[in-house]
């Protein structure tokens, strides 16, 4: 399962940006069931969270009310240049990693 | 009611110069115009998108927005690595044996533009119609020695979505072969034929009705130039086959199968029939 971290084009120190997070995930509320008639089971993603060099900037679990393929957005003043990191894992143990390099210029 | 007194007007004007240009198109010399009933007049051809909503316009105009780019991703790595074992994401590397999409094709923004809008064609080897799911299958069972990717399966949308991107912006246009006359005119009918217990034909929806209002969904003109397509309806991304089956369950039709000839016919026929749009693959539809 793919991910992605979309930072704005020209980021600049002290000033508001959005970091925009796009992850590939069913998010199966648990809820439905198959053609068969059997109950699919709950997997969505329950921790996420957002570092830059491990400061955490967001942290949080996600219910079954997120869509799949789940669309995050946060604007933010970033304190440095470095590298931000988004870590998920779900309900069935899976997880995913993304680092991408944020330089912010004067 | 006005409103929809001058909409309903308006469609059967459209109706009329539509027939008037098909009276036009049939004497003039230029062949690869389609004609019948099916077919829309170029200056009345619109992107599926035209009718949705504006949010849902923003995101597909919006790379970073729209989800169908998550499965490009994907494509991109297998196009590197040649990965992709069907069932797993952890994928073979790619080796003399199990040689990956790039060490013949190189860089798909390159070698694979314009390749999207060639297919379905007329496949000589099998006589039969392949469209681009199949060339994929077929390139990965003869030259990479790797099994077949099922019909759906993320890793054949993600290395689809990849090749039609590198067509993105591109007008769709097809070139007329007699090896695939039979097929096009086989696809042409079963585009006007009425079927299932609804007893609808395409054309009586996305030709003679489209951008009308059907429950809370506008009928868009049934153009293929988008596909791929990331739908909100399946919060994934799927083929123009998934989208021709979801059309044929709406009208309660027997749903003919992935990859089977009445759904190439109609493939093919709908890529001539949307000649002249830009193709937007990936793009997002409700």
């Amino acid at each position: 399962m793919t991910s992605r971290i979309i930072l704005p084009a020209n980021p600049k120190v002290g000033l508001k940006m959005d970091i925009r997070i796009l992850i590939q995930h069913p998010m199966e509320t648990g809820f439905r069931y198959d053609a068969s008639g059997s109950a699919m089971a709950k997997n969505v993603i329950k921790k996420l969270s957002l570092d830059l060099d491990g400061l955490i900037l967001f942290s949080g679990e996600l219910g079954t009310g997120t869509s799949a393929n789940p669309f995050l957005q946060w604007s933010v003043i970033l304190p440095k240049s470095g590298w931000l990191q988004l870590k998920w894992e779900d309900d069935e143990g899976n997880s995913g990693v993304e680092r991408v390099l944020c330089n912010l210029s004067a | 009611m006005n409103k929809q007194r001058s909409i309903i007007s308006q469609g059967f004007r459209g109706v009329r110069l539509c027939i008037l240009y098909w009276g036009l198109s049939t004497t003039s010399l230029n062949a690869q115009v389609l004609t019948g009933p099916g077919a829309i007049a170029p200056q009345f051809m619109r992107s599926g998108i035209s009718f949705a909503s504006a949010d849902l316009r923003a995101t597909q105009a919006d790379d970073s927005l729209n989800p169908a780019f998550l499965w490009v991703d994907q494509g991109q790595v297998m196009w590197k690595e040649g990965s992709g074992t069907g069932s797993s994401a952890a994928g073979i590397n790619s080796s003399a044996a199990h040689p990956s999409c790039a060490s013949c094709h190189q860089d798909w923004q390159q070698s694979m533009r314009g390749v999207s809008m060639k297919y379905p064609r007329w496949d000589p080897q099998t006589s039969h119609l392949i469209n681009l799911e199949g060339q994929i299958n077929a390139c990965r069972t003869q030259r990479q020695h790797l099994p077949a990717l099922a019909y759906e399966s993320d890793e054949l949308l993600g290395l689809t979505a990849l090749v039609s991107l590198a067509s993105r912006g591109m007008v769709l246009k097809r070139v007329r072969e007699p090896s695939i006359d039979a097929a096009l005119a086989r696809g042409q009918l079963r585009f006007e034929t009425r079927m299932g217990q609804n007893n609808l034909a395409c054309l009586h929806c996305h030709t003679q009705n489209a951008g009308q209002h059907l429950g809370g969904e506008t009928i868009s003109q049934g153009q293929p130039h988008a596909y791929p397509a990331y739908r909100l309806e399946w919060q994934k991304i799927g083929s123009l086959q998934k989208r021709l089956r979801a059309c044929l369950s709406g009208v309660k039709a027997q749903i003919w199968a992935f990859g089977s000839e009445e759904l190439m016919e109609l493939e093919l026929y709908l890529s001539f029939r949307g000649e002249g749009l830009p193709i937007e693959s990936p793009g997002v539809r409700r």
